[in-house]
């Protein structure tokens, strides 16, 4: 019926896991548009997430998002440091002070945290980035607190439209980041934050599947 | 993967303490957060420069902080951008109540982390300009790419800011001059081989035995083509050609003439290329008054080379002659 703050942190912590599982999968394809660091820069600065969680893992959801926030600042860097720092900062501060969140929390911290990146990155729909992902599973998520969906069935729903995004960055042609350099030559190739970002949102729907 | 490192994820920390060790008249070292600052800083009423970047580049950016150049570097991880709690506290560390100017080459990771850094900065009352570098003609400059990279004009500008904040030029002055040199310079990179960063373990990118990428940035990312080897009066011409063409160089320009290595190919090979350029130009009656040639700005173990041109005026070329004491560059000290 909820997602509580013990729920949020098995989210981040499995993350963490799913992360290091695929560092390798997600810099190989860094390799192909980009330099060859997603993976290892992700591992790295979640690995120091899983240093910094105990000390905030029992004060509310807002607080142990943006501590992630933080920590990822701080340690990620490239463009994935402040992209998915502001996905945890929009998030937690969109959240505040709870304990438990519902469907439609969700939904406007993961809005929240689109608008952020989007700003940070200043890409759109389309650039062949991690918003290709994140945007469709917002739409999704959308459609599922209107029709009013339990919670497992509309994170479900919310990681496979991130999937179908994800996989559709495939024949784009970057316009931004490193892979931007490529042209035409970074078509053909899945977007490795369009990846990461998935990863985020199906751990999210694995996590809190009995929410 | 072949490197003389012990554990790679020690490579920069590492790297920092032997900075430290052999560079102690020089510069202070941080390590958490990681940054190099001049030993003297901050110094009073002087602008303060700060720089940064992914490490792999040596000497470029720590290399370059000392008298005359850089006040401070942030080094990332090999070939990543630094944070911007790193830029943050090496910008109040060089704050000598003038401000501080933070170059940064136009990568999209170093631009949003000095950008987060600056807004940090100004929220503590430190005044803060920021110049971005993007000399590299390789890269198509339209909307539809990231824009131009920041290649061995990095180099440059540093220099000559760095003498100009010595001197005493005020903020608006050091960022106003720091555009005037990404205005005025070009800069084409080749690579022959390509490189391993150390955390990663396999290559960057794969070239075959025979073949060399034209147009190659500082980390391997690829540039216009990939063609077979030819000689390096070929080369020479395949990266000074576009790069004349592009500002364009004219006829009666003095020129500042920069052939670096991106950390393989040695310095026989670079005064090759560096006769071959110098002969091209005076064809087209552009007069070579300064010159830098060797490894400045490198993408670690990476073959090939790239050339900058920036053209000089008399206040260019003064600040660019004045002294500098840095542990990649020194001279007039």
């Amino acid at each position: 019926m909820a997602i509580s703050r013990d729920d949020v942190v098995t989210w981040i912590k499995n993350y963490a896991q799913v992360i290091n599982e695929n560092n390798e999968m997600l810099t190989d394809l860094d390799r192909e548009i980009g330099d060859a660091d997603h993976g290892a820069n992700m591992n790295r600065g979640f690995k120091a997430v899983m240093t910094k969680l105990p000390a905030s893992e029992d004060k509310d959801i807002g607080t142990v998002l943006k501590s992630v926030a933080m920590t990822l600042l701080s340690t990620v860097g490239g463009a994935g440091g402040p992209l998915y720092s502001t996905i945890f900062m929009e998030a937690g501060k969109v959240i505040g002070p709870k304990m438990e969140i519902g469907l439609a929390d969700w939904y406007t911290a993961l809005q929240a945290a689109a608008t952020g990146v989007a700003n940070r990155g200043k890409a759109l729909p389309n650039d062949k980035t991690m918003l290709d992902a994140l945007y469709p599973a917002v739409d999704a998520l959308k459609r599922a607190v209107d029709e009013n969906l339990p919670i497992p069935e509309a994170l479900q729903v919310s990681a496979e439209a991130a999937h179908a995004g994800m996989l559709a960055t495939i024949p784009l042609v970057a316009h931004k980041g490193r892979a931007s350099y490529l042209g035409e030559r970074s078509a053909g190739h899945q977007d490795p934050g369009a990846t990461s970002t998935f990863l985020l949102l199906d751990t999210a729907a694995k996590a809190w599947a009995d929410c | 993967m072949k490197k003389l490192i012990n554990k790679a994820e020690d490579v920069v920390r590492e790297e920092l303490e032997g900075i430290e060790l052999a560079h102690p008249d020089l510069v202070k070292v941080s390590y958490d957060p990681a940054y190099i600052v001049r030993a003297d800083a901050p110094i009073k009423g002087k602008v303060g420069l700060v720089s940064g970047g992914g490490s792999g580049h040596e000497p470029m950016h720590g290399g370059f902080v000392g008298k005359g150049m850089l006040d401070a570097a942030c080094p990332g991880a090999v070939f990543t951008s630094p944070t911007p709690d790193q830029m943050l506290e090496a910008t109040k560390a060089v704050d000598g109540g003038a401000g501080v100017l933070h170059i940064v080459k136009n990568y999209t990771g170093d631009i949003m982390n000095f950008e987060m850094a600056a807004d940090l900065a100004r929220g503590e009352g430190i005044e803060v300009e920021s110049v971005v570098v993007d000399d590299d003609v390789a890269v198509k400059d339209s909307t539809w790419t990231a824009g131009r990279r920041g290649v061995g004009l990095t180099v440059l500008m540093e220099k000559i800011v760095g003498a100009a904040a010595e001197e005493g030029r005020s903020l608006k002055e050091c960022a106003d001059l720091a555009r005037k040199v990404n205005g005025q310079g070009r800069s084409m990179g080749m690579a022959l081989t390509s490189c391993t960063v150390p955390h990663v373990g396999k290559p960057s990118f794969d070239l075959p035995e025979d073949e060399m990428e034209i147009g190659i940035g500082i980390h391997g990312e690829p540039g216009r083509t990939r063609m077979k080897v030819e000689p390096a009066d070929k080369v020479t011409e395949m990266l000074l050609t576009p790069v004349v063409e592009d500002l364009p160089f004219k006829a009666g320009d003095e020129v500042l003439l920069f052939v670096n290595s991106m950390g393989g190919t040695p310095l026989i090979e670079l005064y090759i290329i560096y006769r071959k350029a110098v002969h091209m130009l005076k064809e087209k009656g552009i007069k070579v008054t300064r010159h830098l040639i060797g490894p400045y700005i490198t993408s670690l173990e990476m073959a090939g080379t790239s050339i900058t041109l920036l053209k000089l005026d008399e206040d260019l070329t003064k600040l660019w002659d004045a002294p500098v004491k840095t542990a990649g560059i020194r001279w007039g000290i």
